[in-house]
């Protein structure tokens, strides 16, 4: 037997939840919008321009690789946030692969 | 090896396609004309579902669509990708395309994929191999497949065979069709120093199933000699359209695409180079 | 002489290597330069997919930063699968552990969340259920009962603000993040991937619910997160998420 206050505050919430519900909109309408693309592409084009990303010899070599001052990350000051306690990352179950 | 005998295969038509970007899916859908027909990226379609695999659907009920692989590595020296080749097999079992095309090149090594159509010397060897290839993956899709001419920026000193000998044997060993991209005979006839109508000439046109176009960038090599990039990222030039009009009046009419693939332009921009190829068609005698 | 693939795969990911010798122009002679064309090729093709896939990581490196560090992965960790789409389930370890951006504490975490949303996007369709079965169940039936998630569900914990960040990096007029650690849940109603900020307790729900376990033990473990923990709140976020499937009830005692 679970205990019936829990029980009851489940089911009371399962009722709020339900009166808060609207369903989506049609499927076939959704598959007609662009939307926001979000990844990359395969294509069969070559690389145009700059040759020199190809024989670029950078790589990291202890302190002798540095960052150039730029990029939004410069406007942002977080104070460390590891509190020696890492949280999980994407839940195993639900951190799938893309699917194959 | 499947029947051996030259036919074009599916049911693309002697008609104007373009390669498809997702950004143009509503100008496709309201106003198509004069492009008849669709080619996608298989890799780009090779997710379990959303708005991508939703929209290809869509598109595949009013659309003949072409499935052009660029990442099996079919001249790659190790076995093919099993796993990708299933892959394959799946997209083509649901979506039934009008034709299958991949590439003479490789692109795997190990369990690298580097993204890139990497170049092959013609030798014997790489035929035996690139013949096993293709027959694995005929038998595998049970479907002809079309193999297409690559871009060359080098060449292999150890190379036995001409590319176009090289070609028309394959078709001859394994019943494969082939897709004649003409941008990528100029570009390949000026980096490399031949005469692109040459290569026309010696090349198998009765086993052309599919004739490609794209813009090139120009650039030059360590001796100042042209070397043009096939960037896909412009209109294609004027000696191409020239070459396909010399290509169409030896093969007669058949499916040509339009491949824009770097800064794609708005929809009225593609459709219009499609429109070029359109009187090219247009141009030629059934 | 012949070429190897083996010997081509090495020198293209290593510009330090000459070209290997047997490559020629079309009158024979070495090829030079020619082959830093698809040198090229490769390591643009690859961080232009980074760049595509990794938006926000873009944006906080900024673009110099951005293909060098990109330099670095994509030849420790080229793509072990042809799809570009998919390309960088890598970055985020890499970024964690990459010391040069050790003070970007964040960028690994970042990077997870848009990870995560491409994984969304591309996830497989799923009907959500009718939200009329949990009404069908009794009281103690619901507290058994089991839900199974849409594909498309992920969930990304973090120590920091990674949904706030990400919509600084990438959206004009963001206000700063601020200084709390963020969870942030993945939906997929239709087709386009939708990010909520979860309150206190509600990641420890979906995360025993997605492990399988009961509606009544994922509210015990969301309550022991959270004493204040808003069952009702999250159950309609779920539902109208579409991320509920599946409602398989419990044996009634």
């Amino acid at each position: 037997m679970f205990n019936t206050m829990k029980t009851v505050a489940v089911a009371g919430a399962v009722t709020a939840a339900l009166a808060a519900y609207t369903s989506p909109a049609a499927a076939e309408e959704k598959v007609k919008c662009y939307g926001v693309s979000l990844a990359g592409e395969n294509d069969c084009k070559a690389g145009a321009g700059t040759t020199c990303a190809g024989t670029s010899t950078v790589d990291y070599q202890g302190n002798a690789w540095t960052l150039v001052d730029e990029g939004t990350c410069t406007e942002i000051d977080l104070p460390d946030m590891a509190d020696g306690t890492p949280r999980e990352g994407s839940l195993e179950p639900l951190d799938r692969d893309l699917p194959s | 090896m499947l029947d051996a005998t030259p036919r074009y295969p599916g049911q693309l038509p002697a008609a104007p396609g373009v390669g498809y970007k997702p950004q143009h899916f509503r100008d496709i859908a309201d106003h198509p004309a004069p492009v008849a027909w669709l080619e996608i990226h298989a890799e780009n379609y090779m997710g379990a579902g959303g708005r991508p695999i939703a929209q290809l659907r869509h598109l595949s009920a009013r659309f003949p669509v072409s499935v052009h692989g660029v990442g099996l590595s079919i001249g790659g020296e190790g076995p093919l990708d099993a796993d990708h080749l299933s892959r394959l097999k799946q997209l083509c079992d649901w979506l039934q395309p009008a034709s299958f095309s991949e590439h003479l090149a490789w692109s795997s090594h190990g369990d690298h994929f580097l993204n890139d159509l990497l170049p092959l010397p013609y030798t014997d060897a790489t035929l035996a191999r690139v013949a096993a290839h293709i027959d694995q993956v005929q038998q595998m899709l049970g479907r002809q497949m079309l193999l297409e001419n690559p871009s060359s920026y080098l060449a292999f000193a150890e190379s036995t065979w001409s590319e176009t000998d090289f070609l028309a044997e394959l078709a001859h060993r394994t019943g494969c069709g082939l897709l004649l991209d003409v941008n990528n005979v100029f570009v390949s006839a000026t980096n490399l120093d031949y005469e692109p109508r040459a290569y026309i000439d010696a090349f198998p046109l009765d086993r052309v199933g599919e004739i490609h176009l794209g813009g090139h960038d120009e650039d030059s090599d360590d001796h100042g000699a042209p070397l043009l990039i096939d960037s896909h990222g412009r209109e294609i030039a004027d000696p191409v359209w020239t070459l396909l009009d010399y290509t169409l009046a030896r093969t007669g009419p058949r499916p040509v695409l339009v491949e824009w693939d770097t800064d794609v332009p708005d929809w009225p921009v593609l459709a219009g180079e499609a429109g070029r190829a359109e009187a090219a068609l247009a141009r030629v005698p059934a | 002489m012949t070429v190897s693939q083996a010997q081509l795969h090495d020198a293209l990911l290593d510009g330090a290597r000459p070209a290997p010798a047997g490559l020629t122009d079309g009158h024979g002679r070495p090829a030079g330069g020619r082959f830093a064309v698809y040198r090229n090729n490769v390591a643009v093709a690859l961080t232009d997919a980074l760049e595509a896939n990794f938006p926000a990581v873009a944006s906080l490196l900024g673009p110099a930063n951005f293909r060098n560090v990109m330099g670095i992965f994509l030849r420790r960790h080229p793509p072990a699968r042809p799809m570009i789409a998919e390309y960088g389930a890598g970055l985020p370890a890499f970024l964690d552990g990459f010391e040069p951006l050790g003070h970007l504490g964040y960028l690994g975490d970042v990077a997870r969340l848009e990870q995560a949303l491409r994984a969304a996007y591309h996830a497989a369709d799923a009907a959500p259920v009718d939200p009329a079965v949990f009404e069908a169940l009794a009281p103690d039936a619901l507290m058994q009962s089991r839900l199974t998630l849409a594909p498309a569900v992920r969930l990304v914990r973090s120590n920091w603000p990674v949904h706030a960040i990400r919509a600084y990096a990438l959206e004009p007029g963001a206000p700063k993040p601020p200084a709390q650690p963020q969870d942030v849940l993945i939906q997929r109603p239709e087709y386009d991937p939708q990010m909520t900020t979860l309150p206190p307790g509600a990641a420890g729900f979906v995360t025993t619910v997605a492990a399988g376990h009961t509606l009544g033990a994922a509210h015990d473990a969301a309550l022991a997160e959270a004493a204040d923990f808003d069952l009702a709140q999250t159950l309609a976020l779920l539902l109208s998420g579409g991320a509920i499937t599946e409602i398989t009830p419990g044996e009634t005692p």
